[in-house]
């Protein structure tokens, strides 16, 4: 058992650029956090339905339904978080207004809300992680979890999207909307959230995390580790990559070796081969001056293998037993 | 097989193209690169970027983000085109609609109104409308003969496409009524004059936000009011710029589960809208030169010379062979998933790029192949008579 590295995080928000693969990161954290009989709730934001697509289930309702079983016995539940349902669910919540809502609807308010105001939205689909995150022991009556995972925007967003509280706190000065805003900001700022960062060994997506690391810092959110998706094994010896990657492979060689092989050392096939060979190499390279990029950001940070075959759920428990192991969980 | 996309021609006839599709596909390179070709071809061309990386805005000259279309240089002038680039500042852009639409005093108070700057700087979907805003400046201009627009990395790339029918809706609706209520009544009895509706939604409004942040908020719509025209007719304005024959889609995906799923949802909105699709640009797409060599061969070659002991570089080299086979067959696969749902719409590829772009080179090298495939390496040629208008 590795000690966790974020053991006081109760909320874990995971960004990443897209395509990097955030969402079944997002899914194998819930799977680890779960493991040893937790119950952990795992949500997204951006009506993509991505959970649903990961855990092969129909796509989510708004509301909490298991989608998996940890090893150990824990739950992960889902819930794809849908701006309209959340911003009815909280007026019936705290102001007991669950009545006007269809008066708000007709007039178009809350189309308005949820659609044209900018960062009404975010607010919305913010407090409802709030709201998960902070459920009281006999309180409203919903289930109680021990972790909380978002599926968060992508990074480019995400320090705007966490942060977008601060923002309606210095519009609202005081009032309902300015307490809700203020108690958002304190869960997002302290120690009981955790923000990870995923990215793959290419330079925009470490680029975008590096920025997001700095735009994080500066709105006080409290980054939590890098996790590098979809890490590649150098195949060719550590000698050989500089001069692959520089186009002088050792063709002869090449040539000598297919033919001990039994494969026919044509020159056309040769000189294919090393050009795949430095196309590699030149990836391996450019793979390890990302990585020190990212190390000099000082995070912690977690590394997953390229899987060649779509993600299925036990590629999913196979990703999350390796994050354990690694010590974010 | 669905048709080729005939990018050159393409280049060569619109006034307008929209890159559209997930993030991280490559959409500002592309976009980038049908510019270059563009000007090289002979047009008079601005791109306007959202959010370029680093390197591939000062490939293109653009050290800072000013708003301004610059002239991109070293751009071969030899068939008598040009590049622009401009990189989107949102607030700059809707302080310029401000400053145009309202008088000196009023623009004053709605710069300083608390919900204008919030409005303006740090809330998500400002970037969609402001993009649909500069398109249509640009256009106005008359300068270009044709803009190439990258969308913003929105939540979805439907934001791009709604922002300003959404903006319509909403100056057309009765919330911009209700909003300005408290404010035109300057608290002489609201409550009596308006309907129960207007009840319901003050009061709702006055609990959740507070009084002093709905007078605030009132106030800031109130001094907007004399823009709402000039605001609306925009953004009709902008929404049938895109409906014109003119203009043109691009869809941008990687052969990718995700990216090729918003793509083939993009291309339906795009269809039951009537915008005009081009086709779909599949970036990053992985071929291999040595497809004769299986990847069961290439493996078992591979492991006799691992039990021989003999160039454990060429058993390295088979294996990576592979790997590259596996990957060049996943990616067809799912390119041809997308052509057997959508069978119309034209495509091309774009083969894997060892690494970023950093120059205009590259820039040209990506154009040449949207053009002429992977492989081809035909010189640009320049363009013929263009379409008037």
């Amino acid at each position: 058992m590795v000690v966790s590295d974020f053991p006081s995080a109760k909320l874990h928000v995971v960004t990443g650029k897209g395509g990097t693969g955030k969402t079944t990161v997002a899914g194998a954290l819930a799977l680890a956090l779960a493991a040893g009989g937790r119950q952990v709730l795992l949500m997204e934001v951006e009506g993509r339905q991505g959970i649903a697509q990961l855990f092969d289930t129909p796509p989510l309702p708004y509301e909490e339904r298991m989608v998996a079983t940890a090893r150990g016995g824990g739950e992960v539940y889902a819930l794809a978080v849908d701006p309209e349902a959340a911003l009815l669910e909280y007026l019936a919540m705290f102001y007991n207004l669950r009545r006007a809502g269809s008066a708000l609807k007709r007039i178009g308010a809350i189309d308005f809300a949820t659609t044209i105001a900018p960062g009404m939205r975010d607010v919305l689909l913010t407090g409802k992680v709030m709201e998960a995150a902070t459920r009281e022991r006999r309180g409203g009556g919903g289930r109680l979890y021990d972790k909380v995972v978002l599926d968060a925007p992508p990074t480019g967003r995400i320090a705007r999207f966490l942060n977008v509280n601060a923002e309606v706190a210095g519009l609202a000065r005081m009032g309902p909307v300015r307490q809700q805003a203020d108690s958002v900001m304190n869960l997002l700022r302290s120690r009981k959230t955790a923000v990870h960062l995923v990215t793959v060994l290419e330079e925009m997506p470490v680029q975008e995390t590096a920025d997001g690391v700095g735009e994080l810092t500066k709105a006080g959110l409290p980054v939590g580790g890098v996790v590098v998706n979809m890490v590649r094994e150098p195949l060719l010896p550590a000698a050989s990559l500089a001069a692959a990657a520089a186009g002088g492979l050792d063709q002869a060689e090449l040539a000598r070796g297919l033919t001990g092989a039994g494969v026919e050392a044509e020159p056309a096939l040769v000189a294919a081969l090393a050009g795949e060979a430095s196309d590699h190499a030149g990836r391996v390279l450019l793979e390890e001056r990302e990585r020190e990029e990212l190390a000099e950001l000082g995070r912690p940070t977690y590394e997953l293998p390229m899987l060649s075959e779509a993600i299925d759920l036990s590629c999913l428990y196979d990703l999350a037993t390796m994050l354990d192991d690694q010590g974010l969980v | 097989m669905s048709a080729r996309l005939d990018v050159d021609r393409l280049l060569d006839q619109s006034s307008i193209i929209v890159c559209c599709g997930a993030g991280g596909v490559g959409k500002t390179t592309t976009s980038a690169a049908l510019a270059l070709r563009a000007a090289e071809r002979g047009r008079t061309e601005c791109v306007l970027t959202i959010d370029p990386a680093r390197p591939l805005a000062q490939a293109m000259g653009q050290t800072e983000l000013d708003n301004t279309p610059r002239t991109v240089a070293d751009v071969d002038p030899a068939a008598g085109g040009s590049l622009d680039a401009m990189m989107l500042d949102m607030k700059r852009t809707f302080d310029e609609i401000v400053l145009a639409h309202a008088d000196p005093q009023r623009a004053e108070q709605i710069l300083a109104n608390p919900f204008y700057v919030s409005l303006s700087s740090s809330f998500a979907g400002t970037q969609e409308y402001m993009a649909m805003e500069k398109l249509g400046q640009l256009r106005e201009l008359g300068t270009w003969d044709l803009i190439v627009v990258d969308t913003p990395p929105s939540r979805s790339a439907l934001d791009f496409l709604d922002a300003p029918q959404r903006l319509g809706r909403f100056l057309d609706g009765r919330m911009i009524r209700m909003l300005l209520a408290p404010a035109k009544a300057g608290g002489r009895g609201v409550m009596k004059v308006f309907s129960v509706g207007i009840n319901v939604f003050t009061s709702v409004l006055t609990r959740v936000l507070g009084a002093q942040a709905l007078k605030d908020l009132s106030l800031f719509v109130a001094s907007l009011e004399t823009m709402f025209g000039g605001f609306r007719e925009r953004a009709d304005h902008t929404y049938r710029l895109l409906k014109e024959d003119g203009t043109a889609f691009v869809v941008i995906a990687v052969p990718e589960r995700d990216a090729l799923r918003e793509a083939a949802y993009f291309v339906d909105r795009l269809a039951s809208e009537r915008m005009p699709l081009a086709g779909l640009v599949l970036n990053r797409v992985h071929t291999s030169a040595a497809s004769g060599l299986s990847v069961e061969r290439s493996l078992a070659a591979a492991e006799s010379l691992d039990k021989s002991g003999d160039s454990p570089l060429t058993a390295a080299v088979l294996r990576i062979h592979a790997e590259r086979l596996a990957t060049a067959a996943r990616d067809r696969r799912m390119a041809e998933r997308f052509t057997a749902s959508h069978p119309d719409v034209p495509v091309v590829q774009v083969a894997a790029q060892a690494s970023d772009v950093h120059d205009l080179a590259g820039l040209r090298r990506i154009g040449g192949e949207l053009a002429n495939g992977p492989e081809a390496t035909a010189p640009v040629r320049p363009a013929g008579k263009r379409r008037a208008g």
